[in-house]
Formats: C-alpha cells, structure tokens, sequence
C-alpha cells in the first residue's frame, strides 16, 4: 500500500495542520511516512505545497515524482492546478473551488474553470461555506480533509481519532467543530463518488 | 519500536538532547531555526538547565559554543549556510585550537535557495577547516550522525560538522531515540597552550590538526555510513551523498543495477573510490549542492571524462536535486498524465497586510520619491526585503546581514546625495552595529531606518536581542540623540512620518529613523497563546 499526496495552498491557509491529522492517523496504523514541507520566504502570502508521502514499504524520497501523486489537496483553486502535472492518471483532485487573490494579475473565473476540464476525477468544493455551515470558517481545512477521505486508504476513525488528539487541547467543543466539517466534506466526496 | 514524528531539523535537536549536550547556541535562519527551537520547547531543556538562548550572530554563537566546549561540556551551533560565513573566522580557528567537549556544529545549506541570496556548500567549509563532515540521507539519520557526532568529536578532539540541507530539515519522518546519556562534568585541557592560538602555539596545533588527518581518513573507510552496494552492471558506478541516495533509489525501487557507494562521512573513503574507478567505466556523481565531489574524484582535468555529474553536465549545474532530474540523468522517462495549465500565475511571497513595513515603505517612497536618481535605498535581509516587490519597490540592494547600513555609507563616500538604509532590528544587532559606528566614526551622512517589529519575524518571529534597547545602542554608538527619532508606522501617522523621513534625510550626519510596531503574526500567537493558559 502506498499514497503520495500533494497538499497545496497559499502561505497561511494551514495546509500543515491537514497533513499533521493525515500523518499521525497513518502512523497510529503503523505505516511509514514523509512528509516534507515549506518554511521560511514562501510562508508569507506565497504559494506553499507539502509532499506527504505514506506506505507500508520504506520511503526513499521526501519529494513526489512527476505523475505519480495519488491525490493533490489544494486549499485554493489556482494552488490545485500548479501541481497537476503530479498527478498520476488514476489520481484524484480534491480542491477547494474559492480563490484566494493576492496578485493583481488572479486569471478570471472563466478560465480558472477551464482549467479543471480536462480533469475527470476531482471533487471541489467551496470548504469555507460548509464550515460556516457546521459551526465556524476554521473548520474549512477539515472539510477539505474529509472531502479527501475516501482516497486516502486509511480508516476513518483514526482519522477522527486524530482529529481528537491533535484539537483536543483546545476543548471539546473545538474536537466536535472539526469532527463535523470532517464529516460533511467526506458526505460531499461521497456523493461525487457514487455520481 | 516507538517512532517519534519528526523533521530533520528536530531530529537532530533530539540527538543533541539525548547525546547530552549542555547548551546550544545559534541565531535563526532558514533552514535551520527548527533545531533551536525545538530544545527552546523541551522539557528537559528546562530541568536540566540546557543552555537554549538564541544568540545575537553566528559568529557570537560559535565563540560562546566553543567556550562551553573549553569547559569539556557538549555543546552544538547551528545556523544557516550564509551564516557560516558570519562564523567563519571561529570557525577555522576551532579545528586548530581543537576542543575539549564535544562540539557539532550544524550547518544547515538552502539549494534552490528557496529562502537564502546563494546556495552555497557547507562542506567546502568544513573540508577548508580539516574537519570529519556527516551529511545524513534521512530524519533517522540524521538523528545516528547527530548522536555520533559528539563522539566523533571528543574522539578526535576537534569539532565536527554535521551538514542538512532544506529538505531533510524541513520534511517529518518517523525516527527511533537511542539511550539518553548524562552531560559531561566541568573539566578543562590537560594542555594549557590549547587555546591560546599565539603563532608559537597555533603552529604545534596545526601540526596536530595535519596529523589527526590519517585517523580521520581511517574512520570514514570504516565508518558504517559510507556503504558500498554491488551492483551487476558496471557501464556505471554511483557515488550518492546524503539524500541525493534517497532520489537514486526512488528511481530503481527494485534495487539498482549499478554499483552505488553512499556517502555520509567525509573525508571521502579513498579505497573503495579507487575500486570503483578501476572496476566501471563511468563515475556518475549525485550531490546536493556544489560538484565538490565530482571535482575532488575528477581532478582538475578529468581525464577521459570518466566522472560525470553537475559538472560533465549530466545534471543542472544549479540548484536542488528531486527524483525527476536524477531519472533525466538515467535517460529514465517521467509519465506525465497531465500539463500545468496555462492559467496558473506565480505567487511570489509578500508582505502582510497590516504589516508595519508596509507603512514603512509608503511614508519612505513618499519622502524620496521627489529625489530621484539622488536617491537609493540600501535593503537587508528579513521580511521587509519584500520592499523590493512591487508595489513598493523601494529597494536597490540587499547582499547580506547588515549590508544595509555600510554599501549606504560607501554609497554616501562614493558621493550618492540620499543615501538610506533599512534594516530590521534584529539584523540591526545581528551585523549592523558595527556599520553604524563606522558611520558615526567618519560622520556620513547617512539615514538609517531601523524597522523593528520587536521580533526576527521571517523565520518565525523569534526574540530579538536588541528589543527595548534600539535607541540606547544607537546612543551609545555615538549617533547624536536628537537624530534618533521613534515613530509608530500606521496609516494616520503617514505624514508624520514622511515629515521626520524628510527632515534626516537632510542632515548631513548620521541619523537612525526607527518605525516600530509589533509583527502581526507574533502578536496574534501571544494573544492566543495568552487565551489558552
């Protein structure tokens, strides 16, 4: 078994706290992991991306080759499509479809669009409404994660398991915020997997 | 067996810990703040009085690291690649003087440079200074080197470097603790001329460090972290150093065909060099960084080409290393599904909305923009060297720590009418003290905007040494006070601002300007950090 993962976004969206829940659901099932990431010049407003790499094989390399990504996560809809050229055939795109514009030059809706067509498997989804929806827009990571579950080979509960541990600290109130928007992104993916 | 989480940088924080060190010194920089911060943050740390203040310089930081050392305790210092250059000069005099305890000293390069001015090799540096030099391939081992390291050191008496490169730094793996060992106990050399590097004594302690290069050499032909692999097909031989192997085997993940010869401890293993050599017909060298390796096995002449790698060519002369460039080197093909769209524009980084440089930079293009060409702005580095994109562009250079403040000043000598420096507080005191004495000594005229946001914000907004005190080292530096001048940058304190701008930089002296107003990310997290306890 092995995922490659490339999660995407913009410096200061929190793609890390994503890929920290994925991380330690994959290390409770004992499975290997690498997860290489973006600090430093790029955190501020820049584009960022992690490779996030799990198997029940040792791992050679921090970084993702070319076309083999199994899913690209993108927490911004141009984010999502600067790794397409990752993506294997059988991959899967799982975006957030709000943009976030801090270049004057953003390209237009229209076009923005055109470049998902040519993708069939992907689901998008504007995450920060639903997490207004199950509580609160800061949840909007964790239906984005959700939306993902479905290709991400590991359990579901060590998934909310993770979610537990890794919010528990800040209350209970905040674990069962993140546990919902996890669970309305994977009801959303769900439906694009049966249609 | 319990796996720990953890990047390459906290990796090697761990190793320290357990290894049994007694402080560590450093000042931030990317892509090597994490290993500091990660002892800042540990327990053990705290109880067992582990010495974890940042320093005001590499430089600074390597003397205090070495004095820890002459006490015979472990220490390390860690730093960026650009800031070994700021270290060097302790740096080269420690592998004469040699150390007590053990002593290693991280150096942490930025190929691609993704966050740094260059990227340059560390290991140059550490072959310039005659020392072992460990260069790990993963989070595990960086951990094992690091823990050896000490060992090595106090074997050979002298320091060692330990070199990662962004990477391996910044990407999280699972990694298994060896046993915790107790800190060394306060004793000195038994040789009283050890530290005292007068010619009559640096001259014996070279002659020691020449002699130590046999034994060096010994024990990277033993040493477990070089491992040679046979390999059926000999049209090849591979020489991998630190994670370069993990791109290799990424591209054969049923074994590769050719001999391969990781490296991770230098001196180079001559033997086994020398068989390869003998035995295939070509060399091809992997190597993050600059062709040290290929350059060192090829020779000035490489005669019949028989080592190839950045320089032959095989691979880009510049830059990082990733599985795809490694598999071009193979001739191996990459199966590319899909294209990135047109549509995708750069994202360059940026200031922060709300940022106090923003304002900074309004009110000082503002002041200028009347000047012209008989103006320049001299940058540095930290966040508000993105002044130079638009929409600012207020900037005409940024070399490095504390450049600002003396190219303004050789500007100003060279006969430049507004010259202006804009530094940050803790670059300020990181290399910019001294500038601005220079200054003050000839009395060039000169302005100096300190920009301070009371923390080392790019790299994650770490304490400042200088915070609170700004204004009584300019003082003390002999900068006239009433030319020292503290604004608070907002938007309603525009015209104030480019009032005071205007009014030094027409004095014909040295005058500091300081903006202050605290990062907005930093204030955000002590406000949370605030609420939760």
């Amino acid at each position: 078994m092995k995922i490659d993962i490339i999660l995407a976004g913009v410096g200061g969206q929190g793609i890390l706290s994503i890929a920290a829940v994925i991380g330690e659901a994959a290390l409770s099932q004992g499975l290997y992991m690498k997860q290489s990431e973006v600090h430093g010049m790029s955190q501020r407003g820049g584009d960022v991306q992690s490779n996030l790499r799990i198997s029940d094989q040792a791992i050679h390399s921090d970084l993702i080759p070319t076309g083999k990504a199994d899913l690209v996560l993108a927490l911004e809809p141009m984010e999502a499509l600067r790794y397409l050229s990752y993506l294997s055939a059988e991959g899967w795109l799982v975006s957030n479809s709000v943009p976030y514009v801090n270049i004057p030059n953003y390209p237009d809706q229209e076009r923005l669009d055109a470049g998902f067509s040519e993708m069939k498997r992907k689901v998008i989804l504007d995450v920060e409404s639903i997490a207004r929806e199950a509580g609160s827009v800061r949840a909007a990571n964790m239906v984005l994660l959700g939306a993902a579950s479905p290709f991400l080979k590991l359990d579901y509960s060590e998934l909310e398991a993770a979610v537990r541990h890794i919010f528990g600290r800040k209350g209970e109130s905040v674990v069962e915020l993140n546990l919902k928007a996890l669970s309305m992104g994977k009801a959303i993916a769900e439906q694009v997997f049966k249609s | 067996m319990n796996r720990l989480l953890l990047l390459g940088d906290e990796a090697v924080a761990q190793a320290a810990i357990d290894a049994g060190i007694s402080g560590v010194y450093a000042y931030p920089g990317t892509p090597s703040t994490e290993i500091t911060e990660y002892i800042q943050s540990s327990d053990k740390a705290q109880k067992e009085n582990i010495h974890h203040a940042w320093s005001a310089n590499e430089k600074t930081a390597m003397e205090a690291a070495m004095g820890m050392s002459f006490c015979g305790k472990r220490s390390m210092v860690c730093m960026k690649h650009v800031g070994v250059n700021v270290a060097a000069d302790p740096f080269m005099n420690s592998s004469i003087s040699g150390i007590v305890g053990g002593l290693l000293f991280v150096a942490a390069d930025d190929p691609s440079m993704h966050s740094s001015q260059n990227e340059q090799d560390s290991r140059f540096y550490g072959r310039f200074a005659m020392i072992p030099i460990l260069e790990p391939s993963s989070q595990q081992e960086a951990y094992d080197m690091a823990y050896f390291g000490f060992e090595l050191s106090e074997q050979l008496g002298l320091p060692v470097m330990l070199r990662i490169t962004t990477r391996l730094a910044h990407s999280r793996s699972g990694v298994v603790r060896r046993e915790e060992r107790a800190q060394n106990v306060l004793h000195f050399s038994e040789d009283p001329r050890q530290f005292v590097l007068l010619p009559v004594n640096a001259r014996q302690r070279y002659k020691k460090l020449l002699a130590a290069q046999q034994e060096m050499q010994a024990l990277s032909e033993a040493s477990s972290f070089n491992v040679f692999t046979p390999g059926r097909d000999l049209s090849k031989g591979i020489i991998a150093c630190g994670i370069a192997y993990n791109y290799l085997m990424e591209n054969f993940p049923g074994g590769c065909p050719y001999p391969v010869l990781r490296i991770g401890q230098y001196p180079l293993p001559k033997a086994v060099i020398a068989e390869m050599l003998q035995t295939c017909e070509q060399l091809m060298v992997l190597e993050e960084g600059y062709p040290l390796v290929e350059e060192m096995i090829g020779g000035l002449l490489n005669q019949g080409n028989k080592v190839t790698g950045r320089l032959s060519g095989s691979l880009p002369r510049d830059g990082e290393r990733n599985p795809d460039i490694v598999a071009a080197a193979f001739g191996l093909k990459t199966n590319k599904s899909y294209e990135k769209p047109e549509v995708v524009l750069p994202r360059p980084p940026a200031l922060c909305q709300g940022c106090g440089h923003r304002d900074m930079y309004d009110a000082l293009n503002a002041a200028i923009s009347e000047y012209g060409d008989r103006a320049r702005v001299f940058g540095d580095i930290g966040c508000y060297t993105l002044g130079y994109l638009p929409p600012f562009r207020a900037l005409h250079a940024c070399l490095d720590m504390g450049a600002s403040i003396t190219m303004a000043k050789g500007a100003a000598d060279a006969g430049l009418e507004y010259a202006v420096a804009v530094i940050g507080d803790s670059t300020f005191t990181h290399s910019g003290m001294t500038s601005l004495l220079d200054a003050v000594y000839e009395q060039t005229a000169i302005t100096v905007i300190i920009s301070d946001n009371e923390v080392a914000a790019m790299t994650g907004g770490q304490d400042s040494p200088g915070s609170g005190r700004l204004e009584a080292i300019c003082a003390g530096l002999g900068v006239e006070p009433e030319h020292i001048r503290s604004l608070v940058p907002l938007k309603k304190t525009h015209d104030e601002m480019v009032k005071v701008i205007k009014e030094e930089i027409n004095y014909p002296g040295v005058s500091v300007i300081i903006p202050r107003r605290a990062c907005i990310h930093t204030l955000k997290r002590k406000k949370t950090a605030s609420n939760e306890n």
